[in-house]
């Protein structure tokens, strides 16, 4: 069977090459250390967003939560006067509770999940400006870093390690790190078994007796998990968050998971692929303007990417269903 | 091949006596009587809306009956749900519904039963010990496969439901109901399943094959459980019918004379 992230890891090193041939800065430590940040952030939501994809499932309201995520760490922390830890840890039951709501509501209904978090996206999208004007009185929250607690938290959250010389951010190690737990859990458990069933054919998962409703609200629990991890990051590393934070981000988390070889119709991806998206993603953010091109580029590349990632994809499909008789 | 010698007085693997079934006021199903016994296979034919579908989901566990009685060795039974028949050894194949396409072949076998290995956080799917077991199970039905890593998608429909049977034979099903499991394949796709389910009658297990057609049914049958409109035509041994008149009984009988008439060209 082809592996899902091939076509990706093909087009990582090729962006690598590109890149890399044209600029000095690019391939140095530091540069690399650079353009492995925003892979970072967004590599660990596009992970949780293909364990969800190969489950059948799409997070429209990923992207705002992590917005949601960050405030209500920033809200908690400087509005109630919390310590940053206990706001850390009311941001993550909240994160779950979402999550679950979402799972609920889809496997309870059976409506496509991008009608249901869309509803909730466009909610938490209300919501994150509301609750920010009526707290703060201004659509950011600020002075995160004023706050007890806030020393370990810049320790776990964000700090830099000295990697060959290079300052690497602490996201970027945490984001290898989920790669690999995904990984193994997509692979060498039963719940990745049940993930990749459930994706592919629920009801004939469910004959067989897999919990399928169980392991799609559990997917969407950990998509907001991953959304919970990533607005703390920002949170303590901007020390200020804007109401509009994520907003977007959502299709993009999805790119990534495309380009990583995750088939729309569930069933099929790698969480390797998805973190070799994001790698793509990253490099062409950073790489761009290394070149001193116009950044409007960035998106035409990214979506030519996606376009050759969705048509790749097409074919795999093709292949493991041609014998259909 | 040696059959099981099976004397005819032991308590019938499953018995059904009786059997009814309501939606609202459609009666489904009403008076339905027939046995399955180890070792052998036992049809259930009937055309489309007989009551075919309502029979299976009664036997495995998705519906109660609202009438008679259903035995398991003798002794009544009423599966609250899928699960429960299938703890009591009743395993169900849907002819659609029984794999996942993108998954590989050895991942499909062990889907919902995963072995594991280690411990606590640790605990994982022994994919080694799942992959032998897949060759070993499908060599001892017979089933020829390359490779257990190729996705299901890639078998035909023949093989993919015969790799459903040797699930269902691993896992200790001691009845084993196909539905329409022929029905979607060519003729000679259909010639590898039913000889897959006679492997899986030598090897003891009681066979309920439901299909509509009766050249499938015949060779492979011990006894046959007509159905029309709800109600049983009749439970006949194979030795007290013949292939001819089977189809005749399927097909409706005196409906299909009256069908022969009307489409005889005019003049003759």
């Amino acid at each position: 069977m082809v592996k899902p992230e091939l076509g990706a890891l093909v087009g990582a090193i090729a962006v690598f090459a590109f890149f890399a041939v044209q600029s000095e800065t690019f391939r140095s430590t530091r540069g690399i250390a650079n353009w492995l940040d925003p892979a970072s952030t967004l590599g660990i939501m596009a992970v949780a967003v293909a364990l969800l994809m190969i489950g059948g499932h799409f997070d429209l309201s990923a992207g705002v939560l992590v917005g949601t995520t960050a405030l209500t760490v920033g809200i908690v922390a400087t509005e109630f006067g919390q310590n940053l830890w206990v706001a850390i840890g009311v941001s993550l039951v909240l994160a779950l509770l979402i999550g679950f709501v979402n799972g609920w509501l889809v496997t309870r209904t059976g409506l496509p999940s991008f009608i249901i978090t869309l509803g909730t996206f466009l909610m938490l999208q209300g919501l994150n400006l509301g609750l920010t004007k009526l707290f703060t009185s201004t659509v950011t929250v600020t002075g995160i870093d004023d706050v007890p607690g806030y020393a370990a938290a810049e320790w776990v959250f964000a700090s830099r390690v000295e990697i060959l010389g290079a300052e690497v951010r602490i996201a970027v190690l945490w984001w290898l790190l989920f790669t690999a737990l995904a990984t193994w859990v997509l692979l060498r458990t039963r719940f990745g078994n049940w993930v990749f069933a459930t994706g592919g054919d629920d009801a004939a998962a469910r004959n067989v007796g897999v919990p399928a409703r169980r392991t799609s609200i559990v997917l969407f629990m950990t998509t907001a998990g991953a959304a919970w991890f990533v607005g703390t990051t920002l949170a303590v590393r901007l020390t200020s968050v804007q109401a509009n934070t994520g907003i977007g981000q959502e299709l993009i988390y999805i790119v990534a998971a495309v380009i990583g070889g995750c088939l729309l119709t569930g069933g099929f991806g790698s969480a390797i692929g998805a973190s070799l998206g994001a790698l793509i993603f990253g490099m062409t953010q950073l790489g761009i303007p290394y070149l001193r091109w116009d950044a409007d580029w960035f998106y035409f590349f990214l979506g030519a990417m996606l376009l050759l990632a969705v048509l790749g994809n097409r074919l795999v499909r093709r292949y493991a269903e041609a014998a259909r008789r | 091949m040696t059959r099981p010698l099976m004397t005819r007085d032991d308590a019938p693997l499953l018995e059904l006596r009786d059997l009814g079934k309501d939606y609202g006021s459609v009666i489904a199903l009403d008076g339905i009587s027939a046995t399955v016994r180890a070792g052998e296979v036992t049809c259930v034919l009937g055309d489309n809306g007989a009551g075919k579908s309502t029979l299976i989901k009664i036997l495995s566990g998705v519906h109660r009956a609202d009438r008679g009685e259903l035995l398991l060795d003798g002794a009544p039974v009423a599966f609250g749900a899928p699960r429960e028949a299938l703890d009591a050894g009743i395993a169900t194949v849907y002819q659609d519904l029984a794999m996942i396409p993108l998954m590989a072949i050895w991942r499909n076998f062990f889907l919902g039963a995963e072995p594991t290995k280690g411990w606590g956080p640790f605990r994982r799917f022994d994919g080694a010990q799942a992959r032998d077991v897949t060759r070993r199970e499908l060599a001892a039905m017979g089933i020829d496969i390359r490779d257990p890593d190729q996705p299901v998608g890639t078998l035909s429909g023949g093989e993919r439901q015969s790799v459903a049977i040797a699930r269902a034979v691993y896992f200790g099903a001691r009845v084993l109901i196909l539905d329409e499991p022929t029905s979607a394949l060519g003729v000679k796709q259909a010639g590898v399943v039913l000889r897959y389910v006679a492997q899986a009658r030598d090897r003891g297990v009681g066979v309920v094959l439901i299909t509509h057609n009766p050249h499938h049914a015949y060779p492979v049958g011990d006894r046959f459980l007509l159905l029309n409109r709800g109600r049983s035509l009749g439970e006949f041994a194979k030795e007290d019918i013949s292939r001819e008149e089977l189809t005749r009984l399927m097909a409706g009988g005196a409906e299909l004379d009256a069908l022969a008439h009307e489409l005889e060209r005019p003049g003759n």
